[in-house]
């Protein structure tokens, strides 16, 4: 293998991460108030769907932002109005999104565009194209530094964003009187009520924030990554982003690391297709597969510990 | 907040609420029909005509509603133990494995003993793709949830592979297995016209029907009439109070998921030997999470399941004729109408319960 080959995976594990940081960071947020999430893959499937759908009415990426956010929010209310007013199973409430979400996306992509569910093909002007960072042109004529310093440019705002995100979340969670009382109220919600702060009030944030990181996500997948909406487009990246959560142990840095490592392995696992290795040919599959594997085998608590918020999944009722 | 448990008449707690939710579900799936432009109640009398309008429409709705009391009943019995089973995709799918195995491994038998075998193998594969995670639970505290999503995900990539290298024969382009002749089961217009010399409109109906019925009595006899039965919806509703009781809820958990398996590896049977002939990639195609919404339609009961499963049986085949009829409104509208019932009819159980509970005591006074 050529440095140019290296260079080209990791681009592209940094380009196919970006979906996973947000999501998962999006799972960090509602979890660590209390509010267990596995409807991100259909947030960000309805966000993906409506980034494409009006970036190509509007030919403008930004407005395809602007919708995907308030979308995937809309979705992430209904889901905190189960869990936090109904006091719904949290799970049951998921799965509902997931489905509402990929069957609206291709009904209404259906009735729109009359493609079969998919969005027109967007220009380059209405989509999130790659940057050049500045000083880069001189860079890559250095050998050896020019390959690598590919990795790091040529992407879109989004994908700077969402790293960006990372220490910001860290922070805020760690740092700001807002992100204490959050995972106060994912830990003790008891407490939290009685000191005087509104439970349901700091539960609806965090949901909020969730909805506004997958609708980043989904914006990604169908106006940066790809040029259009494809039905089923999300592929389990919103499960993988669960996987990477419970594989982070409800942190911000590790979960970076965790989306990295399984944008690496869906990355390799494009390149590796068909490749042999000591004559032995690596199945594609496996490859697709490690990331689910190793966070069974993490959940049973063979590499490690997984400890969830305690009381993330439980809906709160006030004692009287 | 008053008692909000409790203070209605059971008939409204188990025949009006369930009907309301269901209502306000078809309603909001109604309005989308609407947003596309079409007509709601036209759409509806489609599908009606579509699927119980002719014996071919009931055909169909029976053979759909054949996988979903399988998966139906898998989801069911996992939530009477407290366990919530997202995998019986998975499940499903590799218990197709057990089906292909036996039926194309022992092809050499005669059907009577083959077809047990393979019926066998299907709920075994089924099973043991349940028990690990069930395991995970019992002995390790690993989230059932979490831990049975991985394994839809893992046995996707695991069949691709096997389907792929193992099952296809070498030349053929299709990723599919050879012809299942062995373990064949006949269907309704086969029987039809070889035994009696009837002529039956062509439909996937087989005689796997008949093992969803007895699959859903054999649930109900389990939970209802046996110890272990009593020891799985003793350590759902109190799995604390259960080992008080001298039930070891570990035990419990790794049997329930285990026979959750085994019935939602029963889909294999329907569509592996009973339709197909030949193990498909994909194959499931979405009925594993069909099991849910009929999981919580039919309130976990049998009985319930039989009717959801054969309403959304209703809902695939009369959906089928309806994007037919209508392009515009795609095949995909049946998943959001799931989408929708599960939303309404679990996460939001008890929306309009406090209404109806304030309607009663109005009433009362």
């Amino acid at each position: 293998m050529d440095l140019s080959l290296i260079a080209e995976i990791l681009s592209s594990t940094i380009r196919l991460s970006v979906p996973l940081v947000l999501a998962c960071l999006a799972g960090l947020w509602s979890e660590k108030s209390g509010i267990v999430d596995i409807g991100l893959e259909g947030k960000m499937l309805a966000a993906a769907f409506a980034a494409a759908a009006s970036a190509s009415y509007y030919q403008s990426a930004w407005m395809g932002l602007l919708l995907a956010i308030l979308v995937s929010i809309a979705f992430a209310l209904v889901h905190g109005y189960a869990a936090i007013n109904q006091r719904g199973n949290q799970v049951v409430s998921g799965v509902a999104i997931n489905m509402l979400a990929a069957g609206l996306a291709v009904v209404l992509g259906n009735t729109w565009f009359k493609e079969g569910g998919r969005t027109p093909a967007l220009p380059e002007t209405a989509r999130f194209m790659p940057i050049e960072l500045p000083g880069i042109a001189t860079l890559l004529q250095v050998p050896v530094i020019g390959p690598l310093a590919k990795i790091v440019s040529g992407h879109s705002i989004i994908t700077y964003a969402a790293f960006l995100f990372v220490p910001l979340t860290a922070w805020a969670l760690a740092k700001t009187r807002f992100g204490l009382r959050l995972r106060a109220v994912g830990e003790n919600p008891h407490a939290v009520d009685s000191a005087g702060i509104s439970v349901a009030k700091l539960r609806y944030k965090a949901v909020i924030i969730a909805g506004i990181l997958c609708g980043i996500a989904g914006a990604f997948l169908s106006t940066s990554l790809s040029a259009s909406f494809v039905r089923d487009m999300t592929a389990g990246r919103g499960f993988m982003a669960l996987a990477a959560l419970i594989f982070a142990n409800w942190r911000a840095w590790p979960a970076l690391y965790a989306c990295l490592l399984f944008g690496f392995l869906q990355a390799s696992g494009n390149y590796l297709q068909g490749a042999h290795v000591g004559g032995f040919e690596i199945p594609v599959q496996f490859v697709n597969m490690a990331p689910y594997l190793m966070t069974v085998i993490l959940l049973a608590g063979f590499i490690g510990k997984s400890v969830p918020p305690r009381a993330s999944g439980i809906p709160y009722t006030k004692d009287r | 907040m008053g008692n909000t448990r409790g203070e209605l008449p059971t008939w409204v707690d188990v025949g009006l609420i369930p009907l309301l939710n269901l209502t306000v579900a078809l309603l909001v799936a109604g309005l989308v029909v609407l947003i596309i432009g079409e007509s709601p109640l036209e759409a509806l009398w489609i599908m009606l005509k579509g699927a119980v309008g002719s014996l071919k429409g009931w055909g169909y709705l029976l053979y759909y509603a054949t996988n979903f009391v399988f998966t139906g009943l898998a989801v069911a019995i996992a939530f009477h133990a407290g366990l919530f089973n997202i995998g019986g995709e998975g499940q499903a799918y590799f218990a197709g494995l057990g089906a292909a195995t036996v039926g194309l491994g022992l092809q050499f038998l005669p059907w009577p003993i083959v077809i047990p075998l393979a019926i066998l193998a299907s709920m075994a594969f089924g099973a043991f793709w349940a028990w690990i995670p069930g395991m995970l639970q019992a002995k390790r505290g690993s989230h059932i949830v979490i831990t049975t999503i991985m394994f839809n995900f893992i046995a996707a990539s695991t069949m691709v592979y096997l389907i792929n290298n193992w099952f296809r024969p070498t030349g053929k382009m299709a990723v599919e297995s050879r012809e299942i002749t062995g373990a064949y089961i006949l269907s309704f217009r086969e029987i039809a016209r070889d035994y009696f010399g009837m002529r039956l409109p062509s439909t996937p109906l087989n005689l796997t029907v008949f093992l969803a019925i007895i699959a859903a009595f054999a649930v109900w006899y389990l939970l209802w009439r046996t110890k272990l039965g009593y020891e799985i919806r003793a350590v759902g509703a109190n799995s604390e109070a259960a080992i008080y009781a001298g039930i070891k809820p570990e035990r419990i958990i790794m049997i329930t998921m285990t026979i959750s398996g085994a019935l939602a590896g029963l889909m294999a049977v329907n569509e592996v030997l009973g339709v197909q002939h030949r193990l498909l990639l994909e194959y499931v195609g979405g009925a594993g999470f069909v099991g849910i919404a009929v999981a919580l339609m039919g309130r976990s009961h049998p009985i319930g399941i039989v009717l959801a499963a054969m309403l959304f049986g209703l809902l695939y085949q009369g959906g089928a004729e309806l994007s037919f009829a209508k392009p515009l409104i795609s095949r995909d509208m049946i998943v959001v109408i799931q989408g929708l019932v599960i939303l309404f009819m679990g996460a939001l159980e008890y929306a309009f319960r406090p209404a109806l509970a304030a309607l009663f005591l109005t009433a009362e006074d």
